[in-house]
């Protein structure tokens, strides 16, 4: 409601930009947001069945923007690709996915699982560690200079111009990476509703003890989750460098944050939750930047996320948490 | 822990059940003594041996030592017991995760520096020069508020989320120091520095600190003082309201305890803390700037805390001094061969710890590391002169073994990566494997970590240092929760 009225008067008060400025920033908030979603999914999966907020995880996609940078410069680069640039994207997608997918099961079995039973602040501090852990060794690995995606010269400069061409424009980059989005978001609800391993996701996420009895075994399907979480993360993490064009070791604490954000605006552990978040989140950064200034837009986007936890802390569609006892 | 051992056939008349006694609380001396070692000499220690723990933070001043190294040690190791004694509150007493202390730390910081000094920014000149201990006292009592504000606002908020409402406050703190101040309070990322050192005025005197040694001996002061008073706090009717609310914060408010209110009390007490060993840091450090209250320094906090054992007070000074020690020898000002010397005895510890079962496995591992090392060494340096051609990077007395016995290419940067990649994996497949297998893994390991520093770590010890704190968080966090000094937390199934 807030929001609404505050769009409504920086659109209607703003002195030259109209309608076409908004619906730009809209536009650029779309793309940003659908990459949030995907970091925010990751959260919000391990939330919905361990429990646990995993800070390692915008690092995670930090890496799989590393890996997929690599994968670019292995392939000749972003200015004179060895192979056709379909083939390159994709094998960078799938590469930062596989990658980052095994690094959140390492995460999982080595700084997670031998806190199962422990009290619950302590899997939170280890996360901690595998955070630090990751953006430092990838500064000591790499160095603290950025590394050039180029974006816009991998794929393309052009893209669609909606309304004339003072209307909206739309990059084809941007139109990739609303549209890979949305395949992992689908790819990712398919495989939670209709596949044996959903189901026994869902199954564990509910009650841990009680699956376990059914013979699901619980280590095996909370891995998987990790694996799929982070995969996802991984993608996100690619997506990121080709539309920033750059990225550096710090890259996934804010983006981390920022889809963290996304998941708890939605409902932490709720994957619809999770989407809209991301997509909230990117929008009103957007706005932010457009009308106040970079510096506050993060602010904002903080203010929000404690607005919403204060006033419904389960999120837009997430339900309340039940304490049992 | 009790369960585990053997019950006792004829167990001594005290630690039987009596009537009226629950079973559980008078086997409790039991499971003390079953503790491990080091929290058994511990507890064992009289209250002068514990006390005898501090001299040699007492002697440090006397110590010939050049003002920078009091300043780099002493002032540090001290303002972190402070920070660490606060967030002990917070973490150890009440159970809650701060991940935004380190604003408080910055806001004590910055409304000292505020109130005592002269800047003028963006057209506004701000001219305080306030006597140290009201700005002092105005800092700890902002900070305390600001705690209650924060604590009130996630009090409806269940445990985890208070740890995302601090983070993002702690965040906000860095943007807003950094950038989004639009009447030049905090100047932005080029801080705040032209502050007075601490001057006291009472009754017409004054009485300014204006050495090192001076503000070492004012924080020595606090130190005890809010030791003293964390002592009689924990073990008074709040402090164990503190902790049972940790325990089981359901039954705490079934038994009538205001849980919300105690973990309120709690964070705005750590929060007054912080702001106080906030605003003697920007005194002694004349100056309050952005990046001295990042999450870098927040890690470091919490390093503190979980090595010295949430809980534990005396646990805290010496998680300090074992933390700030390494964390100042890394540094890329101090001597790359004092980095090197604590290097390789850590190395040397790990060892013993890994195979403190069994002598017989460790003198194997020991001796086939050395010959492993030169062997590889003599075969690389026939095969690929180059593998050996490198320099020893600023050695000193070890320069000679290490010439011979760790491979040193000319360029190794990108062996370098690779060692530390493969140096992560050796490392995994270590704590998997038992026994001999053990034996057979670690020389080689050994020997890696030992190519993997010389090679790539020791030109970034700043950089390590961080590295070495995230992995001690996760490893202390998998092996000994409970740090150094605290004591192992009852499970509760």
């Amino acid at each position: 409601m807030l929001l609404a009225i505050w769009v409504f008067y920086a659109v209607y008060f703003s002195p030259t930009q109209g309608w076409t400025f908004f619906l730009q920033l809209t536009v650029d908030g779309i793309i940003l947001g659908s990459i949030y979603a995907l970091i925010a999914l990751g959260y919000s999966m391990v939330y919905g069945i361990l429990k646990l907020l995993n800070f390692a995880h915008g690092d995670v996609a930090m890496i799989g923007a590393f890996i997929g940078f690599g994968v670019l410069t292995l392939l000749g680069g972003p200015l004179s690709p060895a192979i056709p640039v379909v083939a390159l994207v994709a094998c960078m997608f799938v590469v930062a996915m596989l990658g980052s997918g095994f690094l959140g099961l390492a995460i999982e079995r080595f700084a997670y699982r031998p806190l199962r039973d422990a009290p619950r602040i302590a899997p939170l501090i280890s996360a901690l560690g595998v955070a630090f852990f990751l953006e430092n060794s990838v500064l000591l690995l790499f160095g603290a200079n950025y590394r050039n995606y180029d974006g816009y010269d991998l794929i393309s400069y052009n893209g669609i111009h909606l309304g004339g061409s003072a209307g909206v424009f739309v990059s084809y980059l941007g139109v990739m990476v609303i549209t890979g989005a949305l395949l992992l978001m689908v790819g990712l609800v398919a495989l939670v509703r209709w596949t044996r391993f959903g189901k026994a996701m869902r199954a564990v996420s509910f009650d841990r003890e009680a699956a376990a009895m059914m013979g699901i075994d619980p280590d095996r399907v909370i891995a998987t989750t990790f694996f799929v979480g982070s995969a996802l993360g991984g993608a996100a993490g690619v997506m990121f460098g080709l539309v920033y064009s750059q990225i550096y070791y710090l890259v996934g604490f804010l983006a981390g944050l920022k889809g963290f954000t996304a998941a708890v605006v939605g409902g932490i552990g709720s994957i619809p939750g999770a989407m809209l978040g991301g997509l909230l989140v990117g929008l009103v950064e957007s706005w932010a930047k457009g009308y106040l200034n970079g510096n506050v837009a993060d602010l904002v986007v903080f203010g929000i996320l404690i607005g919403v936890m204060l006033i419904r802390p389960q999120g837009l569609l997430g339900t309340p948490a039940l304490q049992k006892v | 822990m009790a369960d585990t051992s053997p019950p006792t056939p004829e167990p001594p008349a005290a630690a039987t059940a009596q009537i009226g006694v629950d079973s559980w609380v008078s086997e409790e001396d039991q499971r003390r003594e079953g503790r491990k070692w080091l929290g058994r000499t511990w507890e064992r220690l009289p209250p002068a041996g514990k006390l005898a723990l501090l001299t040699p933070a007492i002697a440090v001043p006397f110590l010939p030592l050049s003002e920078a190294n009091i300043y780099n040690y002493g002032l540090f190791i001290l303002i972190y017991a402070l920070l660490a004694l606060g967030l002990n509150v917070v973490v150890g007493f009440a159970g809650l995760l701060d991940l935004g202390y380190v604003a408080f730390f910055g806001f004590g910081a910055y409304i000292y520096a505020f109130l005592s000094g002269t800047h003028h920014e963006k057209g506004h000149v701000y001219t305080h020069h306030w006597a140290a201990q009201w700005s002092i006292l105005t800092a700890v009592v902002m900070c305390a508020v600001i705690g209650l504000f924060l604590g009130s606002s996630s009090r409806r908020l269940l445990g985890d989320y208070l740890a995302i409402v601090t983070l993002f406050f702690g965040q906000a703190f860095v943007v807003f120091t950094n950038s989004a101040d639009p009447y030049g309070i905090t100047n932005g990322s080029n801080g705040l520095g032209n502050i007075d050192p601490l001057r006291f005025f009472a009754f017409g005197a004054s009485f300014t600190v204006s050495s090192t040694r001076g503000y070492y001996w004012f924080l020595f002061g606090c130190v005890i003082v809010v030791l003293i008073v964390l002592h009689l706090l924990s073990e008074s009717r709040t402090g164990r309201a503190w902790k049972a609310s940790r325990e089981d914060p359901l039954a705490a408010e079934m038994m009538g305890m205001p849980v919300n209110r105690l973990k309120i009390m709690a964070f705005s007490f750590g929060a007054a803390i912080a702001g106080l060993a906030g605003s003697v840091f920007a005194a002694a450090q004349t100056g309050a700037f952005p990046q001295n209250f990042g999450t870098q320094v927040l890690i470091l906090i919490y390093a503190v805390v979980i090595l010295g054992g949430t809980g534990s007070l005396t646990g805290m000074l010496a998680g300090a001094t074992a933390i700030i020690v390494s964390f100042q020898v890394l540094d890329s000002t101090s001597p790359p061969n004092n980095a090197r010397t604590l290097f390789y005895l850590s190395l040397v510890v790990g060892v013993v710890v890994i195979f403190k079962k069994s002598r017989a496995q460790m003198a194997v591992a020991v001796a086939s590391t050395v010959a492993l090392g030169f062997a590889l060494h003599a075969i690389v340096h026939e095969v690929w002169p180059r593998g050996t051609s490198g320099q020893v990077t600023s050695g000193g007395y070890l320069t000679g073994a290490i010439k011979h016995w760790v491979l040193l290419p000319t360029n190794p940067n990108r062996l370098a990566v690779y060692g530390y990649l493969a140096l992560i994996v050796l490392v995994i497949t270590i704590v998997q494997l038992k026994g001999w297998w053990r034996v057979a893994v670690v020389p080689p390991t050994i020997v890696l970590t030992a190519f993997v520093w010389e090679n790539l770590l020791i030109q970034q010890p700043a950089v390590t240092r961080y590295v070495l704190f995230g992995v001690l968080l996760i490893a202390l966090m998998a092996t000994r929760p409970q740090g150094l000094f605290g004591t192992a937390k009852v499970e509760i199934a």
